[in-house]
């Protein structure tokens, strides 16, 4: 081989491994981070932590009961407004609306898409914190509501284009009316990707802490009902983490274990149904 | 492209290429050689036993109804069914003396250059499309390079359509022309065979003259294999017609007798029209 | 995907006026509920507009330029805010896309597909991971790394340049940059990659016809083919990275100053809403800190249209000149 030929063949072996190295190196951040949390965090996840409000720094048996609580209230609001809506949005776009009309609308929801958690944080505070005068449940779980409308609308619309028309025809042509056919034919053929689309979007909101900051604030102790602060996982997680105590940095890497697991469970298994979902579907 | 006068029957396939012209060299053997080989997709045999010469500046063509398998042994002569996950090809395919299957597949390519079925020009300029090979192989020295490119578009037809804008896209060419710009790059690294893969199926038809043309000019240089779903196209350019049908090579010989006095059974039915 | 099927199912769009009866309800129910998104978009424009308007009417323009930051004095101004926002996104950049775009090239390219597909689950993996888990492994992990170990060594071989200069603080604009950088790996990586998927066989293998490597096949022919795809992947994670809030702020020092080192800390617009505005002690104050998130919403919004823009133009085809 000439000279030429050996480096050329030398750059191509080259250039293979380091855009290999680069592709392990991004890869193995998730398990770094993984294992970094499971290491540290580990130790402090008890029964106490599950189950008790947080202490003072000092005092030992906190935990972050209200702050898991608190999360689940929270999401549970943002879900119950944000889901229905993108999903009938969805459902719209997809089935009844015409193109123009849908491609605005798909276009503005891509845009809220876009637009930084904190902005939307901004909005809520706008719209409901000021009105009412304090922080509550209601504007955190309206801040995550709008973050989690564009994920719901843009899985719905996906996975109902891929009822094939064959099925939607079996049921017209039986007498079903439109709205009907929709409801019992198309949207239960789309429904396992719908809910994987669902699950992935709920996911992301309960790990989300800029829109909270000031629509649900956070709580040291129990807060009743929605219309109070509320603590969350994620905020506390913060809180705890630029503190300046042992104690407090403890509970930040055991909060934070729990969240990440809650999230990448979540993510995995809503992968590998859509995974499955997609190979029956081709083969 | 024929000879006249009787022509004594082949014995074996292999004679029936050697040139029986009065004022013929005396050939040293076939410039591209196939010997049993066998080609397989995974566990699908795609190719069975395929033996077949290509004599030097001749063009061969290769016909046969759709999915026989002639797509698939063109592209073994230039090892790009390697990029192929699963793909295995068994035998041996002799280029001058060596064995191809073994030893460096770029510089194989450099040698055995392929024109694809559809015209797939980089998105470069035409200037740098015929460029490419030349510079990546180091073939030219930088002030020569303008040179190689004018020389390979004027033997692909191309040089007067736009030696007045080679800095234009590639793109900007009509179908035809960028076919004729992936045979002058093809050319510009200086092949000593060109494998052609249906290069006219998705042109027009004066777009196809045009190439059958210049296909006649190239062969003076170069040893020119050309698969190809169009009879009259084999008829028109074509010195050897091999004749395929599910992964087997039926026939091979000088296109008049395939044409005219085909030795098997299923090429005459091809021929006529009796299927595929 | 559906084989069997056409991908777009071809149906009659059912406008109002053909349908009847319960089919008009089911269509005016779905309406509103589209709808809702978009007058929730107004309103998100509107309400960043109003509640600025004091502090826009009292700076004028000048806020974008104005370097002072002082909640006592009720003078504010958003450079360093901008400032801070743009440079650690960018230095993100710098780190992120030659990692990305070379990872993505190995996955979609040069990597055996079990492979390609295991690492890029992975990698989509990591954009789930919340941010405030990252500013977390930050503040523990990254900050005292670089506190003791790399901002010395930056300082002992750069020091004599302006952008270098100590102390080594640990937070500041680099590790903010750092960190930004393994936020966006999963955006470019697996765009890109979709956009060099896309690429047609036959460019590659032209290359490789005229006696090309594998990588010179893949950086002469794949590689450039999809480049709007490529570039439209940094505008998205840019966009991104502007808007990143936790992670942010959890390391980068939160100092409103503009510094040329990057070893110093700095402060991002996100950064400075998320610390200041649940405590902002005046209506300016408050209208200021509304003011900066709209100059943020305009910017991503700008920047994201953009990476779509050119994702769309991806999709077509011929367009790769």
């Amino acid at each position: 081989m000439t000279l030429r030929r050996l480096w050329r063949k030398a750059v191509n072996d080259v250039m293979l491994t380091m855009t290999g190295i680069c592709a392990v190196l991004t890869a193995s951040a998730l398990f770094f981070i993984l294992g970094y949390l499971i290491w540290n965090g580990s130790t402090s996840l008890d029964w106490n932590f599950f189950t008790k409000l947080p202490l003072s720094p000092g005092e030992s048996g906190g935990g972050m009961a209200n702050a898991i609580v608190g999360s689940a209230k929270i999401v549970f609001l943002g879900a119950l407004i944000g889901v229905p809506v993108g999903f009938v949005a969805g459902v719209f776009l997809s089935e009844f609306s015409g193109k123009t009309l849908a491609n605005t609308i798909r276009f503005t929801a891509d845009l809220l898409n876009g637009v930084p958690s904190i902005v939307i944080g901004i909005l809520a505070w706008a719209l409901i914190v000021v009105p009412t005068r304090h922080f509550s449940a209601w504007a955190g779980g309206f801040a995550l509501s709008l973050m989690v409308i564009p994920v719901t609308l843009r899985a719905t619309e996906q996975f109902l284009g891929q009822v094939p028309l064959s099925l939607r025809e079996g049921a017209l042509a039986l007498g079903a009316s439109k709205w009907k056919s929709v409801a019992t034919v198309v949207v239960p053929a789309a429904r396992t990707g719908i809910m994987t689309g669902i699950i992935l979007g709920v996911a992301r909101i309960s790990g989300e802490t800029a829109p909270l900051l000031f629509t649900a604030l956070n709580n040291q102790y129990w807060s009743k009902g929605f219309n109070e602060p509320t603590a969350s996982l994620p905020v506390m997680i913060y809180n705890r983490a630029i503190s300046a105590f042992d104690d407090f940095h403890r509970q930040a890497w055991a909060a934070g274990l729990v969240l990440l697991a809650l999230v990448l469970v979540a993510n995995i298994a809503a992968r590998m149904v859509l995974a499955k979902g997609a190979a029956a579907h081709r083969g | 492209m024929t000879t006249m006068g009787a022509i004594p029957q082949p014995e074996t396939k292999r004679e029936a290429m050697a040139d029986t012209t009065p004022d013929a060299k005396p050939q040293a053997g076939p410039k591209l050689r196939a010997s049993n080989v066998d080609f397989f997709y995974g566990k699908f045999q795609a190719l069975h036993n395929i033996s077949i010469d290509f004599p030097e500046n001749k063009i061969t063509a290769l016909i046969g109804p759709s999915g026989c398998g002639k797509s698939t042994f063109l592209r073994t002569l230039n090892r790009i069914n390697d990029t192929i996950r699963g793909a295995r090809a068994t035998g041996e395919v002799v280029l001058d003396g060596e064995n191809i299957m073994e030893g460096d597949v770029t510089e194989l390519r450099r040698r055995v250059g392929m024109v694809f079925q559809r015209p797939n020009p980089f998105p470069k300029s035409i200037f740098d499309n015929i460029a490419y090979g030349v510079r990546i192989n180091g073939m030219a020295r930088r002030g020569q390079i303008h040179e190689v490119v004018e020389r390979s578009l004027r033997r692909a037809a191309l040089w007067e359509e736009v030696k007045d804008k080679l800095n234009k896209s590639a793109y900007a060419l009509s179908g035809g022309q960028q076919q004729r710009l992936c045979i002058a790059r093809a050319l510009a690294v200086d092949p000593e065979v060109l494998l052609l893969d249906e290069p006219c199926s998705a042109l027009d038809p004066i777009a196809t003259s045009k190439i059958e043309e210049l296909l006649l000019g190239i062969k003076e240089q170069c040893t020119l294999i050309i698969v190809t779903h169009n009879m009259q196209q084999a008829a028109r350019v074509a010195d050897f017609t091999g004749f395929f049908l599910l992964g087997k090579l039926i026939e091979v010989n000088k296109t008049d007798i395939i044409f005219k006095t085909p030795a098997k059974k299923e090429t005459e039915d091809y021929i006529t029209g009796r299927f595929g | 995907m559906a084989t069997m099927a056409p991908s777009v199912p071809v149906r009659a769009r059912t406008s109002f006026r053909n349908v009847r009866g319960g089919d008009q309800i089911a269509y005016l129910i779905t309406f509103l509920f589209a709808a809702s998104i978009l007058l929730v978009t107004v309103l998100l424009i509107f309400e960043l507009w109003v509640k600025s308007k004091l502090a826009i009417h009292q700076f004028g323009f000048s806020f974008l330029w104005t370097s002072t930051w002082d909640p006592v004095e009720g003078q504010f101004g958003a450079l360093p805010f901008i400032y801070g926002t743009i440079v650690t996104s960018i230095l993100g950049l710098l780190i992120s896309v030659p990692l990305g775009v070379g990872a993505a090239i190995y996955l979609s390219e040069l990597a055996p597909p079990r492979v390609s597909n295991a690492l890029t689950f992975l990698v989509e993996l990591l954009a789930a991971v919340p941010s405030v888990v990252f500013g977390l492994l930050a503040i523990f992990a990254l900050v005292p790394a670089m506190r003791l170990y790399v901002q010395p060594a930056l300082i002992r071989a750069f020091g004599w340049s302006p952008f270098f200069k100590g102390p080594a603080y640990g937070v500041g604009v680099l590790t903010a940059s750092m960190v930004l950088a393994i936020m966006m790996f999963p955006y470019i990586i697996s765009i890109s990659r979709e956009a060099l998927m896309q690429v047609p066989r036959e460019q590659r293998e032209a290359a490789l016809a005229l006696g090309a490597t594998r990588w010179e096949a893949t950086w002469d022919a794949v590689v450039p083919f999809a480049r709007l795809g490529i570039v439209g992947s940094v505008f998205l994670s840019l966009a991104r990275a502007l808007g990143e809030t936790m992670a942010v702020t959890m390391v980068i020092g939160n100092d409103p100053r503009i510094a040329s080192s990057i070893l110093a800390p700095g402060y991002t617009i996100a950064a400075v809403i998320a610390n200041e505005f649940s405590e902002a002690t005046s209506d300016i104050h408050q209208s200021a800190l509304v003011a900066l998130g709209l100059v943020l919403f305009m910017i991503t919004i700008i920047l994201n249209g953009l990476g779509q823009l050119l994702l769309v133009l991806t999709a077509k085809p011929g367009t790769a000149k």
